[in-house]
């Protein structure tokens, strides 16, 4: 019975292995398509190992094209202009993309494959988006839930980025999260600190990226970055400015309040922090030292549920009703908001009231 | 058995329809049944692999499975044979074929998982059928699923513009269809029997 048992695995074992191996070979004769050309731009031509999705073709040239779903044709990010060689549109392409989008070539460069000589169109702030591998350098707890992560890059050593964009970083296998996540978060360093990277993580109940970070990553541990990403930047405009942002959303306009700090400005700014209680302040005298560094700059924390208990002097409820004061011309001002989508969306309903035109609200939404 | 291949490929697409009769292959049925083009698509492809693969799994289920003597894991073998075929055919089109590929091609992954395709390899190992009795029988159901695909896509087409109760939109109606369609072919059903 036991030899029988043994004898019809090995059996179907055989059968497996001979459709494998068949297909193994086909595998390497039918998807060998030789070198092909990707022209970006009209400026640079890469060649390529043809057969592959575009986006891991550039991927592999270290033109990394934003993807959140790791090119499954789910999230619909990979988009790119593909002006020739990229065939006809597939039916996993069509319901992620506009019927403006369509019309002007846009594909998703995970679906399209390289199998023959493809141009494409890309923005030229991609070509700057690298892998990083960096050192945790310093770890600050600011709250009872938030901690500022400081990165040393290791290889490349430099990042240049605009302040307010985001990076992406890779978690490793911990307790019983044996896959790895890509989340992004934003720089909360100045650009001109272009060998350390500042984040600043919150830690979110079951949330997979920020439990690692808070309670795993150790102190001289490498990690994976790729970016920077986002079209969430300081204007350079003279435009007034109001920030409005709570919580880990403060990194960005950290970021944006150093570089100021060191380029200069007399723009008149407000910044609105919005937190429930004392508890969730942090950087307080920090943000008040840039009032003095900068020409026109207000830090205006405002408490949602303060407690009698916390003798609080400052300003309560939600930010909105304080907006008034900061805007001496809402056509000459420009805003910019980091938070929750309910956070954004409220701020902007208010912001638009007040007289702003809604092209001048910019804002990095923790979607 | 002593019908015919020839008797039994017209039966195959009319008295013993493998969707209307046996209702198998019904998911890619219902979901690819919206526009009539990418029905035809689908349909043609499934009438290659069909045919195909009845041959093939003949040939392993006499040639593999009887002399290994493990029949009894011939379901196993179907679907490595029927997804191993479809994968090399995949290969294969995109390759040679690149117009083939976008119109056909993405149907194929979507076959593998038809239930119509194994179905036919089980009715004819039951059934007892020789080789050319088995390619006659692969194609003939092929065919005949086309039909049933063809003719719901066209109604479907024409309920577009049509009020249909709430309740009854999209799979609901296309069963009910599908229902009145089995019951017209049933209709046939005298003429030969191939059970």
């Amino acid at each position: 019975m036991a030899l029988r048992i043994i004898y019809d695995i090995l059996a179907l074992t055989g059968v497996c292995a001979a459709f494998a191996v068949l297909l193994v070979i086909a595998q390497k004769f039918l998807s060998n398509y030789g070198e092909m050309k990707i022209n970006i731009n009209g400026k640079r031509d890469l060649t390529v190992k043809g057969g592959n999705s575009l986006l891991s073709s550039l991927g592999d040239q270290q033109i990394f094209i934003p993807s959140a779903c790791g090119g499954r044709g789910s999230c619909g990010a990979c988009k790119c202009k593909v002006t020739e060689g990229g065939g006809p549109l597939l039916p996993t392409e069509k319901p992620l993309l506009s019927k403006a989008e369509l019309a002007d070539g846009i594909r998703l460069s995970c679906q399209v494959k390289v199998k023959s000589d493809i141009s494409i169109v890309i923005p030229e702030s991609i070509f700057n988006i690298r892998k990083y591998k960096a050192r945790v350098a310093e770890i600050i707890d600011y709250t009872y839930d938030t901690k500022g992560i400081t990165f040393e890059l290791l290889e490349p050593s430099k990042i240049d980025f605009k302040a307010g964009q985001y990076v992406q970083i890779e978690t490793k296998p911990y307790a019983k999260m044996k896959q790895k996540v890509v989340r992004a978060y934003s720089i909360s360093s100045k650009p001109e600190d272009e060998k350390t990277l500042q984040l600043i993580i919150r830690l979110v109940p079951e949330g997979i990226c920020t439990t690692w970070v808070h309670n795993y990553l150790q102190l001289g541990e490498e990690v994976n970055l790729t970016g920077p990403y986002g079209d969430f930047y300081l204007r350079d405009t003279n435009a007034d400015v109001i920030f409005v942002a709570g919580g880990s959303g403060k990194a960005p306009i950290k970021s944006m309040l150093e570089h100021l700090e060191v380029v200069g400005t007399d723009r008149k700014m407000t910044y609105f922090f919005g937190a429930r209680t004392t508890k969730d302040l942090y950087l307080t005298e920090y943000m008040q030292h840039f009032e003095k560094a900068l020409p026109d700059f207000t830090y205006v924390p405002v408490l949602s549920h303060a407690t009698p208990e916390e003798n609080w002097q400052g300003k309560t409820g939600f930010v909105m009703p304080f907006f008034k004061d900061a805007i001496r011309d809402p056509k000459n001002t420009e805003a910019y908001l980091c938070g929750s989508p309910g956070m954004i969306a409220a701020v902007t309903k208010s912001l638009v009231e007040h007289g702003l035109a809604a092209d001048k609200i910019y804002y990095d939404s923790f979607g | 058995m002593s019908i015919s291949a020839f008797v039994l490929f017209w039966a195959a697409i009319f008295t013993s329809n493998i969707l209307l009769t046996n209702f198998l292959g019904m998911c890619s049925y219902l979901s690819v049944s919206r526009e009539v083009e990418s029905s035809f698509g689908l349909g043609v492809a499934v009438i290659f692999v069909l045919t195909v693969t009845a041959g093939l799994n003949w040939v392993a289920h006499h040639y593999i499975l009887v002399p290994l003597n493990i029949v009894y894991l011939e379901y196993i073998v179907f679907i490595i044979v029927i997804a191993a075929f479809v994968q090399l055919l995949e290969l294969i089109i995109e390759r040679y074929v690149p117009a083939l590929y976008y119109t056909l091609g993405i149907f194929l992954p979507l076959i593998t998982v038809n239930c119509a395709i194994f179905g036919v390899s089980l009715f004819l190992v039951i059934r007892n059928y020789n080789f050319l009795q088995s390619i006659a029988f692969g194609a003939g159901s092929g065919i005949g699923w086309l039909l049933a695909i063809l003719m719901l896509a066209g109604i479907r087409a024409k309920l577009k513009e049509k009020l249909v109760p709430v309740g009854l939109q999209g799979a609901g109606i296309s069963l009910i269809i599908t229902g009145i369609m089995a019951l017209g072919f049933v209709g046939f059903s005298g003429i030969v029997s191939v059970q």
